[in-house]
């Protein structure tokens, strides 16, 4: 029956014991497989590889300025793939990132779509902490359908997404449309009290960066140190395990799904109450699908996250400079993205296999 | 022309997309295999059939390529899903932004370009039944996955291939032991998933609306995904999901020309929204889906 | 000897660090029944993979019937001539008994469904071959096993552990059939290690220790002793003996318990009524695929029974039948699940890790955090009072062997001092070393006044430990049987479900 030459072709063999080399090795390797296979692809296209490279690659660290931008882009992707990570690890697959990221995005415009005169330092806090209902509420929508209904987290979780990118439609285009827009979907301009306040000056990096890292700060001590977060590894690793031990698999499911709707729709108010200033239709360029492949390319760790969101971050800078400097449409950065993520799950088989080369010959066959 | 005219007419045409995309995944899951890159799949497919038919290669070969292509991009999937044992719903993932991207890069200079579709053809005698006989007048596409749908109930109803599929699904270890290849059956499974979502991505691109815009897939490969399991891998009930929902996505077109006062938002999510909704009725029968699911379905097989 | 059917020499296979076959000599005659024996681990199951080639071996020749055979495929070994009985069934159950013949027999459906009936009539293997397999019992099954492996004409079949999923009576119609095989020219290579058995029906015994060949004998010159200290190599252990205790208060009580699991393929309990005091082992028998899994989840908590459904489960004097499996832990409740990896441990975390699974209420946690430093101790203490063989605590539970792991979650159970200790399948895979310390393990707890329920298919096991048997078929279970004045036969009548109506379980 088999197709494959199989006598000659190496096996995957389990490993005794996970390889700490293999974990750290596998995302850098994966860059480096990705990088060449896409150069390949631009040499095809016509592009000079050398000017891709260095638009992508080195620009966005050649200034502080663009250094800056990439921060400020990196804020958003760690923060929801953190969120997003701890669902991926108790395997609930959380992929509507992007309309949780929406709703918080529209939950936290409404404050200064409505109430546009209002004045006080406190209207940016709040507006973040609508804008993290309402990701949690989005989500929310999927754990019930989840955990009664049975219904696929991936499908409903996706499908609402394409449905938050509707009603962020509906809103611009009707009620929310800003009246002096000259007909442009997009809200009214934010005032200065629903921004939230710049880190550093002469940038556009804001504080939502400091909330970032310290959401990555308690994602480390809730996965690596927290009992409940041990039980939601659990679960993930081995769910009749979890049942056998009495742990809650829905409580477990609600609790990912918030987590990640949580750190999305925060990081869809920061981002309308930071660089956008106003709601507008291209509030995400896939955040929510990008922090999938950061929070995988971070190996779901909160610390190899960091790294990975801020590599992602360079990718999308890059890749907006390449398309000005070397003529590069911007769809390659998703093939980029793509490829990284299949090379890194590659490399990663690595972490608890090896390849065996087949002996020899095998006397017995004749 | 009413609405309900409107709709009998084009709900065939509609559906086709649903219909192969779904029909490709069913064979893929039924041998055990989830793959989630049905919608970049379909990407891929759409742009590489646009691309030849505007330059004149002609429908025949537009659809061949976008069934090679595809089923090479999803050959690309069985390496990492089965060859290297990697989570399937983060493989599948990866190809569907892998699939996108590369649609969108391939796509850039035809944006908002045209070409021809295809004639329609009448089923003689039925087509001229008063009301239903527009159902009967259909593009050679249509009838060709009719044709699919029956041949894929038959093999899995009557023949042997059908029954190593399912049992490749069911218990791998098994499979194996009594002598099957199980990769070698779930990379063939994959392959004709692949093929099927490159002719689904082409019926939409130069078929059933021949215009090409980057995104035009716009969530019918997920939706494909949902109708497997709305017909609980049955292919008869995969057929009558992809009927549904290509009148529910002709329903915002005919609510519009009857001039409904309903946003044209609402309108075109009603296919996630009923995706969602249907969803949940199925799965919440716990005991359907155990009793039709594919047992081991999105678990890599080690022996 | 005339030349023999099949011959081995120097087969060897190894998985990782683990030699489970060096350099294995074998010569199986024709029109003969030869016993591969040896216990858990000692490599049979490894040698018949081998063997119908769903593995290949790392070094060594086969000879069949004079010529070099290679041992490449299943598919290959059935066009030589060999079929193989799995032990646990290759069988896929949402296909009918006829499609799952087909998978493997050449011909159109209406055709085998005749050859199916024909054979069943002439072997005593009587299926419905338009059944779907999910709907039959585990007999049943095995005989559609059989079935399939004659259809192909074999002139070798080999049978693994075929009598562990039968009752004793059925395993003399089995005898009985296997016998009409051998003389209608049929070879058949057995493999079990229950001595009695191998004496009764085989014509020859190879015995397999570590993965070697320790001895090739007539198993009729030799008793069941001496074939046993082939098969372990030192003497068999002496059972312990159990004190008599007077029965202390119920810690367990089921009363008339029915259940219809949401799971299509699962087995629906009714009127299922037992209890088990302090001080007293309780044993429920019969063969696996009856209800076992069912009863065990819903005494565990992993599955609950449904809010109308007050009053039929009581631990502790209290009702829990809709409580989870947290909350009957907390009632002095400790559980050791059949599957030791996936479900009584995580295969992919450390041992430390996997004693927080259910030991972390021994002080285990601080404010809501892993105390890792409490949690190594008490896995090094579990490691060192059970006697884990491990590298230490840091190893993940998916490397060790699973007599180890199997002590290693019998440990942590026990270091929990439950008042009610609960043991499905306790010495399943286990070798007979691990086994016998897990069963005086038992039965010293019983002496110091736990309350102990297991679930075995194992009988010589449930007479050792037990001081009543009842045994489950079809979801109904048989009245309590004193162990003293029980025969095994009586327990066998029940186990193919004689007198378990209801009527007569209450008289």
């Amino acid at each position: 029956m088999s197709v494959l030459p199989a006598a000659f072709l190496p096996t995957l063999v389990r490993r005794e014991r996970a390889s700490l080399a293999a974990t750290l090795l596998a995302p850098p390797i994966a860059l480096a497989v990705a990088t060449i296979l896409n150069l390949g692809l631009y040499v095809l296209l016509g592009r000079d590889p050398i000017a891709v490279v260095h638009a992508m690659l080195l620009e966005p660290f050649l200034s502080w300025t663009s250094f800056s931008e990439v921060l400020l882009k990196a804020a958003p992707l760690l923060l929801i793939a953190q969120g997003l990570a701890i669902g991926f690890r108790a395997k609930v697959f959380n992929i509507g990132a992007e309309g949780q990221f929406i709703l918080g995005a529209i939950f936290a415009s409404a404050i200064p779509v409505w109430f546009p005169q209002a004045t006080g330092q406190w209207i940016w806090p709040l507006m973040l902490l609508l804008g993290a209902l309402g990701g949690g509420l989005w989500a929310s929508l999927t754990a019930f359908w989840r955990v009664r209904l049975n219904a696929n987290e991936i499908l409903v979780s996706l499908m609402l997404s394409l449905v938050a990118a509707q009603l962020l439609n509906y809103l611009l285009l009707g009620p929310w449309k800003d009246p002096n827009g000259f007909n442009f979907p997009q809200s009214v301009m934010f005032q200065y009290d629903a921004m939230v306040p710049i880190l550093i000056s002469g940038t556009r990096v804001n504080v939502s960066l400091l909330l970032t890292l310290a959401f990555s700060a308690a994602a480390w001590v809730f996965m690596q140190k927290s009992f409940t977060g041990y039980k939601l590894q659990v679960g993930g690793l081995a769910p009749r395990a979890a049942g056998y031990a009495g742990f809650n698999e829905g409580w477990a499911i609600w609790l990912s799904l918030l987590i990640g709707g949580f750190a999305a729709g925060l990081a869809g108010a920061a981002e309308v109450a930071g660089p956008l200033g106003q709601l507008q239709r291209s509030i995400s360029t896939g955040y929510g699908y990008a922090a999938i492949i950061v929070a995988y390319l971070g190996g779901l760790h909160p610390l190899g996250i960091v790294f990975s969101a801020l590599l992602m971050a360079v990718l999308y800078i890059g890749g907006d400079n390449a398309m000005v400097s070397a003529n590069l449409p911007i769809a390659a950065v998703r093939v980029f993205q793509g490829s990284l993520l299949l090379a890194y799950l590659i490399a990663v088989a690595f972490v608890r296999h090896r390849l065996e080369w087949p002996r020899a010959a095998v006397r017995s066959q004749s | 022309m009413n609405a309900i005219d409107f709709i009998l007419a084009g709900m065939l045409g509609a559906a086709t997309p649903f219909l192969l995309a779904a029909l490709g995944e069913l064979v893929a899951e039924r041998a055990g295999v989830l793959n989630l890159g049905v919608e970049g799949l379909m990407a891929f497919g759409a742009v590489l059939a646009f691309i030849i038919v505007y330059h004149g290669g002609g429908h025949f070969l537009g659809f061949v390529a976008a069934g090679l292509g595809s089923a090479v991009l999803s050959l690309v999937f069985a390496v990492v899903a089965l060859g290297f044992r990697a989570n399937q719903v983060a493989t599948g993932l990866a190809i569907g932004i892998l699939g996108q991207g590369l649609s969108a890069l391939f796509g850039k200079t035809y944006e908002s370009l045209t070409v021809k579709g295809l004639p329609k053809l009448a089923f003689p005698w039925l087509s001229e039944i008063p009301v239903l006989g527009s159902l009967f007048i259909q593009d050679i596409v249509v009838w060709l996955s009719l044709a699919a749908t029956l041949a894929l109930w038959g093999m899995f109803a009557y023949t042997k291939t059908g029954l190593v599929v399912r049992a490749v699904g069911e218990n791998p270890k098994a499979a194996h032991a009594i002598g099957y290849s199980v990769t070698s059956v779930r990379v063939f499974a994959i392959a004709f998933g692949g093929a099927m979502a490159g002719f689904a991505g082409a019926y939409a691109a130069v078929v059933y609306t021949p215009l090409w815009a980057d995104g035009m897939i716009a969530g019918r490969g997920w939706i494909a995904i949902a109708l497997v399991v709305f017909g609980t891998w049955l292919t008869g009930r995969i057929f009558l999901g992809a009927c549904l929902f290509g009148a529910v996505s002709l329903m915002g077109l005919a609510a519009q020309a009857t001039g409904l006062d309903v946003p044209s938002q609402l309108l075109s999510s009603l296919p996630y929204l009923v995706t969602i909704i249907v969803l949940g009725i199925i799965s919440a029968d716990r005991r359907l889906l155990k009793l039709n699911g594919v047992a081991s379905l999105g678990e890599p097989f080690e022996r | 000897m005339t030349d023999p059917l099949l011959s081995l020499r120097g087969i060897s296979k190894s998985y990782g660090q683990i030699h489970a076959n060096q350099g294995i000599d074998l010569d199986v005659a024709p029109r003969s029944i030869h016993a591969i024996l040896g216990e858990n681990g000692a490599g049979k199951s490894t040698l018949m993979k081998l063997i119908y080639g769903v593995e290949q071996p790392d070094d060594g020749t086969a000879i069949w019937e004079g010529e070099p055979l290679s041992l490449a495929s299943p598919a290959q070994a059935r066009r030589k001539g060999i079929g193989m009985v799995f032990q646990h069934f290759s069988l896929f159950e949402t296909l009918t008994v006829v499609e799952n013949i087909r998978l493997v027999v050449k011909g159109r459906t209406a055709d085998l469904t005749e050859r199916i009936r024909t054979l069943g009539r002439d072997f005593g293997l009587e299926v419905d071959p338009l059944a779907p397999v999910h709907a039959l019992s585990v007999g049943e099954r095995q005989r559609v096993e059989i079935i399939r492996c004659l259809m192909t004409n074999p002139k070798l079949l080999i049978l693994d552990e075929p009598t562990s999923v039968l009752p004793p009576q059925s395993v003399d119609k089995l005898f009985d059939t296997l016998r009409r095989l051998r003389d209608g020219g049929v070879s058949i290579l057995f493999i079990s290690h229950k001595l009695e058995e191998i004496r009764a029906i085989c014509d020859h015994a190879t015995i397999l220790r570590g993965g070697r060949v320790t001895g090739n004998v007539d198993p009729r010159d030799h008793d069941a002793h001496d074939l046993a200290c082939m098969m372990i190599g030192r003497d068999m252990p002496d059972p312990m003996p159990a004190l008599p205790l007077s029965g202390g208060e119920k810690r367990l009580e089921i009363i008339g318990l029915d259940h219809q699991p949401d799971d299509p393929f699962a087995v629906r309990l009714s009127n299922i009524s037992l209890s088990v005091r302090a001080g007293e082992i309780l044993g429920i028998a019969g063969i696996s695929g009856n209800g076992q899994s069912e009863l065990a989840s819903l005494i565990s908590g992993e599955a609950v029974l449904p809010r109308e459904q007050r009053d039929r489960i009581y631990m502790m004097g209290k009702d829990v039948g809709t409580l989870g499996a947290a909350a009957r832990r907390q009632r002095g409740f400790a559980f050791v699940p059949e599957d030791r990896l996936g479900r009584g441990a995580v295969p992919e975390m450390s041992l430390v890790l996997n004693s927080l699974l259910t030991a972390h209420p021994l002080g285990l946690l601080r404010h809501g955090l892993v105390d890792r430093a409490s949690a190594r101790a008490l896995t090094n203490e579990c490691i060192r009072q059970y006697d884990v063989r491990t590298s230490g605590p840091e190893a993940e539970a998916g490397a060790l062997s699973g007599g180890n792991l199997q002590k290693f979650i019998v440990g942590r159970e026990i270091m929990l001092s439950p008042k009610l200790l609960f043991v499905a399948q306790p010495t399943w895979g286990v070798d007979i070393g691990a086994a016998t310390a897990i069963r005086r393990r038992l039965i010293t707890l019983r002496n110091e006044g736990m309350a102990i329920l297991v679930i075995s298919e194992e009988l010589e096991e449930l007479f050792e430990l037990c001081d009543a048997i009842q045994v489950l078929h079809h979801g109904r279970l048989s009245p309590p049987l004193a162990t003293r004045d029980t025969r095994p036969e009586e327990i066998g009548r029940y186990m193919m479900g004689a007198h378990s109506s209801p009527e007569k379980a209450v008289a």
